[in-house]
């Protein structure tokens, strides 16, 4: 490794190219904790969508009428304005309006974070694409299918999970993957809120060691990786789950 | 496999017609790099309320305690000019991006479908590497990396900030249209290539006079939808600094330091786009029903 290191700091003194993030050990763990947070990031806004997808398209099909025009509401909402004005209205408006707390230092600060509220909204402005996606996967599946379920003494929970659930995913996994793949491009937006992720340390890195071409192009490179990547799962994963006969 | 055939050979419980609605808007989506846009009158009416309520609340508290402060339907009227000069400009960014990444794209599109095969290599990296990386990291990538001037032949021609938000917006737009065109390419059926390679055309006046007119019409309403998100993505330039309408708004909030005039300002500025955008949808929604192709 420290040859690798060495090898990056000639190419700085010889070409001019100053990779910081390599041969630089704070700039080095800097970067590849950004490079986790987005990672991390993108992993948990992913996992709260997904959840408030499943409720959301559950809680469409109950059966009391305000229950599915809060949720229908929620879902316009979310679906037709802008992420980046999302988020701003989460932190600034919302975190505005959060009682303060006593840190282990004695400052008062807010019990939400950029952090949260960063998770809050990214999740919620996937979950809401979500939703609409799982219903539609839901509808997929015949009502038989699901009085099948009921004959066989299934409650409704019970059928939802292990019947309909397993089907409709098989048919919203292609949706699903376009908007999963989504939310990780819009986790660069977190970048606004000041949340540490890869475009955030990026700025700073290049704030001071003015090597903004390198990080550019760097950051360029390793959003393309990172996005290439989870498509080409996805695109397995989606193979992996087709059924025969299901599938259109 | 269409869900239609299914249905008529198997005795099997097949799925509902929803799930071939939903491949079919997943197919969409994967061609045209992002959501389908969805709105309706009611949206506008909703954010309209929201901000003239908003604004009638924050009228009625100033009332009860200082008369004498600025109403936030003043504040926003006095600021009008200026926000909408901003969001004049927003339109003009997107007009430019639009024009050029549809030039661009078109190009890259055609070379996708080229005979050669290190063409179709190269055109088809170039698409999938702009369509994979975020919209925000290819704008910081045009301001931060283009020089602020270029000296041609000793005439100096200034390069600012708006002009590489354009290009920066470009790219991706790029992209999508490239992808937008080897999808409506590839989506004519293959007999009309034969028919016409057996009445002795050529290959370019094939893609001319033959296949490119008719892929006009399929690619017309995606175009509009990427257009409208373009639109849409021109906030994203107010992170990067230039003047558009995010930008005049936050300094116009700044100035009257009135944490209540958040909300109508900001549902003014939705609003805007709203109004911009809505039509737009409309027309690509009805393009699509009439350019429907029935198989």
């Amino acid at each position: 490794m420290q040859d690798i290191y060495e090898w990056f700091r000639t190419l700085n003194e010889t070409t001019g190219i100053n990779l910081t993030i390599v041969h630089d050990a704070y700039d080095r763990r800097r970067m590849i904790e950004g490079f986790l947070n987005t990672i991390y990031l993108s992993a948990i806004c992913l996992l709260f969508s997904i959840i408030i997808g499943v409720v959301g398209a559950w809680l469409q099909g109950s059966r009391l009428t305000w229950t599915r025009r809060l949720v229908n509401g929620y879902i316009q909402l979310f679906r037709n304005t802008p992420p980046l004005v999302q988020m701003y209205f989460f932190f600034f408006a919302l975190g505005a309006l959060m009682p303060r707390v006593e840190n282990e230092w004695g400052i008062m600060e807010p019990i939400l974070s950029n952090w949260h509220w960063a998770v809050i909204s990214l999740s919620f402005f996937a979950g809401a694409f979500n939703v609409e996606i799982f219903r539609s996967g839901i509808e997929a599946v015949p009502r038989a299918t699901v009085e099948a379920a009921e004959a066989l003494g299934y409650t409704r929970l019970k059928a939802y999970r292990h019947v309909v659930l397993p089907l409709a995913l098989r048919v919203c996994l292609p949706a699903l993957n376009n908007n999963l793949v989504n939310l990780v491009k819009t986790t660069t937006l977190a970048y606004a809120i000041a949340v540490p992720e890869m475009l955030y340390v990026a700025n700073q890195i290049w704030s001071d060691s003015l090597n903004v071409p390198e990080m550019m192009t760097f950051l360029l490179f390793a959003y393309v990786l990172l996005v290439g990547a989870l498509v080409r799962v996805m695109n397995g994963w989606e193979r992996a789950m087709r059924l025969p006969g299901f599938g259109t | 496999m269409s869900p239609d055939r299914l249905r008529g050979t198997t005795d099997l419980p097949v799925l509902l017609p929803a799930a071939g609605a939903l491949a079919a808007r997943a197919r969409t989506e994967r061609r045209i790099g992002g959501p389908v846009l969805r709105l309706r009158a009611w949206h506008g009416a909703a954010l309209a309320l929201l901000t003239v309520g908003w604004t009638g609340a924050v009228w009625a508290q100033d009332a009860a305690t200082v008369a004498e402060r600025s109403s936030a339907l003043r504040a926003l009227w006095e600021w009008l000019p200026v926000l909408l000069g901003g969001f004049v400009f927003n339109v003009a960014i997107s007009f430019m991006a639009m024009g050029i990444g549809t030039a661009t794209g078109t190009l890259l599109g055609l070379l996708q479908i080229s005979e050669l095969r290190v063409l179709r290599g190269a055109s088809w990296l170039v698409t999938q590497f702009f369509r994979n990386a975020p919209w925000l990291v290819l704008l910081f990538y045009c301001m931060f990396l283009l020089p602020f001037e270029f000296t041609v032949l000793g005439v100096t021609i200034p390069f600012p900030d708006w002009v590489k938000a354009v290009i920066g917006l470009a790219l991706p737009v790029m992209a999508n249209v490239s992808e937008i065109v080897r999808g409506a390419v590839q989506s004519i059926p293959s007999g009309q290539w034969e028919a016409a390679h057996s009445l002795a055309f050529t290959r370019r006046q094939i893609l001319w006079q033959i296949i490119l007119p008719q892929c006009v019409k399929r690619m017309l309403p995606p175009w509009m939808n990427l257009y409208a998100i373009l639109t849409m993505a021109t906030v994203l330039a107010s992170v990067v600094g230039v003047g558009e309408v995010m930008t005049l708004t936050q300094r116009a909030l700044a100035a009257e330091s009135r944490p209540e005039f958040l909300v109508p300002f900001y549902g003014f500025v939705m609003l805007l786009f709203f109004a911009y955008c809505y039509p737009i949808a409309r027309v690509t929604q009805k393009l699509e029903l009439r350019y429907a192709v029935k198989h």
